[in-house]
């Protein structure tokens, strides 16, 4: 049914914050619990979501190809074979030459939505035209920031236009969050930016480097059977995301030696 | 103030660096957020005479001490005016007093 159909976007305005990573973990953990989802890479210039899912030739059609009648949209959805929940559609080609528009992007929602209960658009970077496109699909947004100066500003700019057009709920997510780092105060806090920005928490994801690994294999961290931070943080903002009840992990109970402890014992506020 | 920060002023040691972000970014976002919203200062300062304007109607306003000015918490951005009041015209208040009148803008 369409009308129920999530389509959240999920933004940032800078880029290397972690969008597509957080799209391709987020799509596998939510298919995996039984949400048909459709992952959509609305970054035709530079996309990068078919090589985080391990799709990257299994491509054939784009988004641009249905809307033009090339083929149908059941041919340009590439299934993931692990997760035959999962389907990926590039909104385009890199090489495509006429750049899509707003009215383009909300048919190939449109036509997503009547196949699939969550559709994740990743968005580009910045606030020009490719991000105004990603928009006008979407109903929900989700933004990605980092605890650092430059990703929390440009977040800022992102909440601004978000909240001027009728996208809600908008909720946070901040990714590479380094407990050793926090705790000794050489990094914003989650209270920091989450006060600063004021939108609500949907969840953290610590820095963890096999987030990297597994993009080398191509293998999102949520399909692996590895043990990892990270892939606890995803799967907890999945489930958050689907309304379970998940309490938020707090970096500052992460360290459980005697050094963290102390650090924390420094962290209290005196006054 | 934190315990850590306690001890490094007290060493005399620079404050940790996540304090020196949070202030820098406040600023930058209280200008950012200026700039969206294109209040410019031409336009404070229209707003102001014309607030003065219609406050005066019914008291009497010291003009020295008066201050309208933005300011951003929480995303939202408030037009703060600081307008002591000297007397009303009938002339009942000697006494100076502060009325925060925050309008949202």
């Amino acid at each position: 049914m369409p009308e129920d159909t999530r389509t959240i976007l999920i933004c940032s305005g800078k880029g290397g914050v972690g969008k597509t990573t957080l799209t391709a973990n987020l799509g596998i953990a939510l298919a995996n619990s039984g949400v048909t989802t459709a992952v959509l890479d609305a970054d035709f210039g530079l996309r990068n979501l078919d090589l985080l899912l391990g799709l990257e030739n299994r491509i054939i059609y784009t988004a641009q190809d249905v809307l033009d009648k090339n083929c149908r949209l059941d041919q340009a959805l590439v299934r993931h074979k692990k997760e035959p929940n999962l389907a990926l559609l590039p909104a385009g080609d890199p090489r495509m030459l006429d750049w899509m528009k707003p009215e383009d992007m909300k048919q190939i929602s449109k036509l997503l939505s009547e196949k699939f209960d969550i559709v994740l658009v990743d968005c580009p970077a910045g606030v020009e035209d490719g991000f105004k496109n990603a928009l006008s699909a979407c109903k929900e947004a989700i933004v990605v920031t980092n605890p650092e100066l430059s990703a929390v500003r440009d977040a800022d700019r992102v909440i601004g236009i978000l909240n001027t057009s009728d996208i809600k709920p908008i909720q946070l997510v901040i990714n590479r969050v380094r407990p050793n780092m926090m705790a000794n105060q050489e990094m914003l806090s989650i209270e920091d930016v989450q006060s600063i920005l004021s939108l609500p928490l949907l969840g953290i994801v610590l820095e963890d480097e096999q987030v990297i690994i597994s993009t080398n294999r191509g293998e999102p961290l949520t399909l692996s059977n590895t043990k990892s931070p990270a892939k606890k943080c995803y799967l907890n903002v999945s489930q958050r995301l689907t309304g379970k009840d998940i309490p938020i992990i707090d970096p500052k109970n992460e360290g459980k030696s005697l050094k963290d402890k102390f650090m924390r014992l420094m962290q209290t506020k005196i006054f | 103030m934190t315990l850590r920060d306690l001890i490094n002023k007290l060493l005399g040691r620079q404050t940790s660096s996540a304090n020196t972000a949070r202030e820098r970014l406040q600023l930058v976002l209280a200008h950012d957020r200026v700039d969206m919203s294109t209040l410019t200062t031409d336009l404070l300062d229209k707003m102001r005479k014309e607030i003065l304007d219609v406050v005066a109607k019914y008291v009497e306003i010291d003009f020295e001490e008066v201050a309208v000015s933005l300011e951003t918490e929480d995303r939202m951005t408030a037009l703060v005016a600081n307008l002591p009041i000297k007397r009303t015209l009938t002339g009942e208040i000697e006494f100076k007093k502060n009325y925060d009148t925050p309008k949202k803008k």
